[in-house]
């Protein structure tokens, strides 16, 4: 990495703050940035970063503070002024048109720009391919954005942002959805545009990326700023406590499996459309983590575990007795409890209460001798998990909506353990959850499989994997082609074994 | 040009015209009538008031709305444009009739626009209160009564035909004028969705409202042309269908709107938005069309016209869901 920093910043802010209703969201924070600088910007959800990049997007006004863009100091950004000065903000959602084709997304902006009134499509090519070039990829401009895989669809949305000509490139958790080989190529193409003097905003919480892409790190925590520096002064440890204000000790999975013990869940010869003869038992107590390239097959065996992919052929049985039919009713009445990775879109009523949330699986079991639901009965069954699996909330009450994200997933959790499940199949149990609630719910999934559950993960977090699983196995084209446990189970193994599977 | 034919027929158009195709082929052998130049030029007569109807709601729903007003928006520019003909014989020219229902028309759809726009209320229910209050004020305000005898220059425009000929057996056929204005919109539109920004927009602010304001578009503007195109063509549609059928019935065309969805729907317009083609909308119109008349030529009572309407609606609706259920379950596999 050579950064070619010039002395002066890019984009500097002093001192903004910025108050929502009485709440202090930023305060008092500074940050420079670099032409030809890669700046990670983290913290934990709620921290102030979003609201940090709507200030520097201009969506939102600060109420104190300064901004200056290449020198000039800036009255009121708004979202217009910001492009046209070089911001470019490129959001997790990429804001893409799905039914359009890539050469129209590409050019949409310009045909906007510039107020015509015609499209014309030899221009709206020229104008793709050109975009394309600048970034050295090469994409079918007729394909339609929606059938492009993600990591495909991140470029067109970065090639759409350097055809803006933009100068600072905002990105704001850009790996959330990528796998380890994409994630790498990813900051090729970040170190490529650093080359040609773009000044780079990573905005993330996932550790290993910061210490692997940044040339400076921001620590915002609570809306200050915590930490700044080059990232030569960081590592893991002090970027945790920066980020979570305490420190967080690396552990491993240590529970007992005995051996001799017969299997939870059997799976035989599991075959569907990527799946290719997957076989393998998990015990009681056994954490099993399942991981991959996208589309490798470990998605799609979660999917079946769990009763939504219902094509193809094999057997799960739980233990001993094999699943009747391939259905999410089936598989729950077998004992099998599902936590979607989505848990915004598949797994909450964002807007019900905490209880209801947590609850809504197990209602059968809460009914009175009259087959109607007890109040009664529901409150004590919510505040218990909420309890036991220590949801933060002012109370059972609340909507799920007002939560953090670690703690929305406690709640998805709650309600898939209120069902009494044998089996867990967790499919990105820490997806967007922040380092400290990722820890508390590592613990939490260790302690249920001390209770003899039986527990799949799937997940692309390799420390994720490493901490928590007593072994790991890695799928390609279907099929699981390494297993990885004890002490064979280090980051280095995994991350060979899953470029290996490239 | 084979990707500009793969353009025009994507693989849901090429679906649907082996299916008209084929249907036509079965009606035809159980009732060889329905390959007459009469039938044909009917089916196309029938089909100029559908269809027109079809294009206007197939931006709508390509920009993401909805407009069940257009019956009524069409019976009003029909009914309030004969009745002021009837007493002001001066405006009885035909460009001033048509100009006059579809001034009324676009009036009407853009009032639907700003309440959409500007109040953000959900389109379904502001055209559904919308239809009743136009239908209820027509009555009120305008007249109850059938108009049967029609301005003369109306009678005039539906005796007009592009072509005659007479048949061997001494009957008829003709090909009504009004199939031009079909045609113009249906160029008209298909040229507008392609080369236009605007029409650009509405497939952009149909896929993803935020994104599409984040880029820039104009989305007032856009809502304003989408529902403001479906009210002019609806008035304009007042005028050719009183013509056809020949009288001006301020209770007629209700109902009218679940076809036309129908035939939008199953020319592979999305009622999620952002999808769907001129060149689909047309196939949709062909084939409802030709069902209809057929259920008459092959002698099953019209009532099964409705049903099939229905079914048409839920199946193509129920395979676009089945279809972004699948791609969804696809992204949850992986």
């Amino acid at each position: 990495m050579t950064p070619r920093s010039s002395d002066r910043p890019f984009l500097s802010l002093t001192a903004i703050g910025k108050s929502f209703g009485g709440v202090r969201a930023l305060d008092d924070v500074s940050l420079d940035v670099s032409a030809g600088e890669i700046h990670c910007l983290a913290g934990e959800n709620g921290s102030g970063k979003s609201t940090l990049i709507k200030v520097i997007a201009g969506v939102h006004r600060p109420d104190r503070g300064s901004i200056a863009i290449a020198g000039q100091p800036v009255a009121s950004l708004t979202p217009i002024s910001a492009v046209r000065q070089g911001v470019q903000v490129i959001y997790q959602d990429l804001s893409l048109f799905p039914n359009l084709t890539v050469a129209e997304n590409l050019a949409i902006n310009s045909l906007v720009e510039h107020r015509r009134t015609l499209v014309r499509w030899r221009d709206v090519r020229r104008t793709a391919e050109h975009a394309l070039e600048r970034l050295r990829v090469s994409i079918d401009l007729d394909r339609l954005v929606g059938d492009l895989p993600i990591a495909e669809k991140q470029l067109v949305a970065i090639a759409r942002a350097l055809l803006q000509d933009a100068r600072l490139i905002v990105l704001d958790e850009p790996t959330t959805a990528l796998t380890g080989v994409e994630v790498d190529a990813l900051f090729a193409l970040v170190r490529d545009l650093q080359q040609r003097g773009v000044a780079i905003l990573f905005v993330t919480h996932k550790m290993r990326e910061m210490l692997q892409a940044a040339d400076r790190f921001t620590v915002l925590r609570n809306g200050r700023v915590v930490e700044s520096g080059p990232a030569a002064e960081f590592d893991e440890a002090r970027l945790t406590h920066a980020m979570t204000g305490r420190a967080i000790g690396e552990t491993r999975f240590d529970g007992r499996v005995d051996a001799s013990a017969p299997p939870r869940l059997r799976i035989r010869d599991l075959t569907g459309p990527i799946l290719r003869g997957v076989t393998f038992d998990v015990r009681p107590g056994e954490i099993v983590g399942l991981t991959g390239l996208l589309g490798a097959g470990q998605g799609e065996l979660a999917a079946r575990v769990a009763g939504l992919e219902t094509s193809g052929t094999g057997e799960i049985a739980v233990d001993g007795a094999p699943l009747p039919a391939c259905t999410v009713r089936a598989a729950a009445r077998a004992g099998i409890g599902y936590v979607p990775e989505d848990r915004l879109r598949e797994g909450l009523f964002l807007d019900r209460s905490i209880a209801d949330n947590a609850n809504a699986s197990s209602l059968r079991a809460l009914t009175t001798g009259l087959r109607l639901l007890s109040t009664r009965r529901m409150r004590s069954q919510a505040d218990r998990w909420i309890h036991d699996l220590g949801v933060k909330a002012p109370s059972i009450d609340a909507p799920v909506r007002q939560l953090s994200g670690g703690n929305q997933q406690r709640v998805v959790l709650a309600r898939v353990l209120a069902t009494r499940p044998k089996v867990l199949v967790l499919n990105g149990p820490t997806v967007g959850v922040d380092v400290g609630a990722k820890e508390e719910i590592h613990a939490t999934i260790r302690q249920l499989a001390a209770g003899g559950l039986a527990v799949l993960i799937v997940s692309d977090d390799l420390p994720e994997l490493v901490q928590s699983c007593s072994r790991v196995l890695v799928f390609r084209h279907g099929r699981v082609t390494a297993e990885l446990g004890a002490a064979a189970l280090t980051g280095d193994a995994l991350q060979e074994q899953l470029s290996a599977a490239h | 040009m084979t990707s500009r034919v793969r353009r025009l027929f994507g693989r849901h158009e090429m679906v649907l015209l082996g299916v008209t195709v084929l249907l036509s082929i079965v009606i035809g052998a159980l009732n060889p009538a329905f390959y007459s130049l009469q039938n044909a030029f009917d089916l196309l007569k029938t089909s100029v008031p559908l269809g027109i109807l079809t294009i206007g709601l197939l931006v709508v729903l390509i920009s993401g709305g909805i407009d069940i007003s257009f019956p009524a928006i069409a019976v009003a520019g029909m009914y309030i444009t004969c009745t002021l003909a009837i007493d002001v014989r001066s405006l009885d020219h035909l460009p001033a009739l048509l100009a006059i229902s579809t001034a009324i028309g676009l009036a009407l759809g853009l009032f639907n626009a700003v309440l959409i726009h500007f109040f953000r209320l959900p389109a379904l229910i502001v055209t559904l209160g919308t239809a009743s209050v136009i239908r209820g004020a027509l009555l009120e305000f305008v007249g109850t009564r059938t108009i049967t005898n029609l301005p003369p220059s109306i009678i005039a425009f539906s005796r007009t035909n592009l072509f005659e000929a007479t048949l061997a057996n001494g009957a008829s056929a003709a090909l009504t004028v009004s199939i031009l204005f079909f045609a113009g919109v249906a160029i008209a539109v298909a040229l507008a969705l392609r080369y236009t920004v605007i029409g650009r927009g509405a497939y952009a602010v149909g896929a993803d409202l935020a994104a599409a304001e984040r880029v820039g578009f104009n989305v007032r503007r856009i809502h304003l042309f989408v529902y403001g195109l479906m009210g002019a063509l609806a008035g304009l549609v007042g005028i050719i269908h009183a013509s056809i059928i020949r009288n001006a019935n301020p209770l007629d065309l209700d109902g009218l709107e679940l076809t036309v969805i129908a035939a939008a729907v199953i020319g592979g317009a999305s009622i999620t938005g952002g999808r769907g083609t001129v060149t689909g909308a047309l196939l949709g119109v062909a084939l409802m069309v030709i069902m209809d008349g057929s259920l008459v030529l092959v002698g099953l009572p019209s009532q099964w016209h409705q049903v099939f309407i229905g079914l048409v609606v839920l199946v193509s609706t129920s395979i676009t869901a089945l279809r972004t259920r699948s791609a969804r379950a696809g992204e949850i596999a992986r």
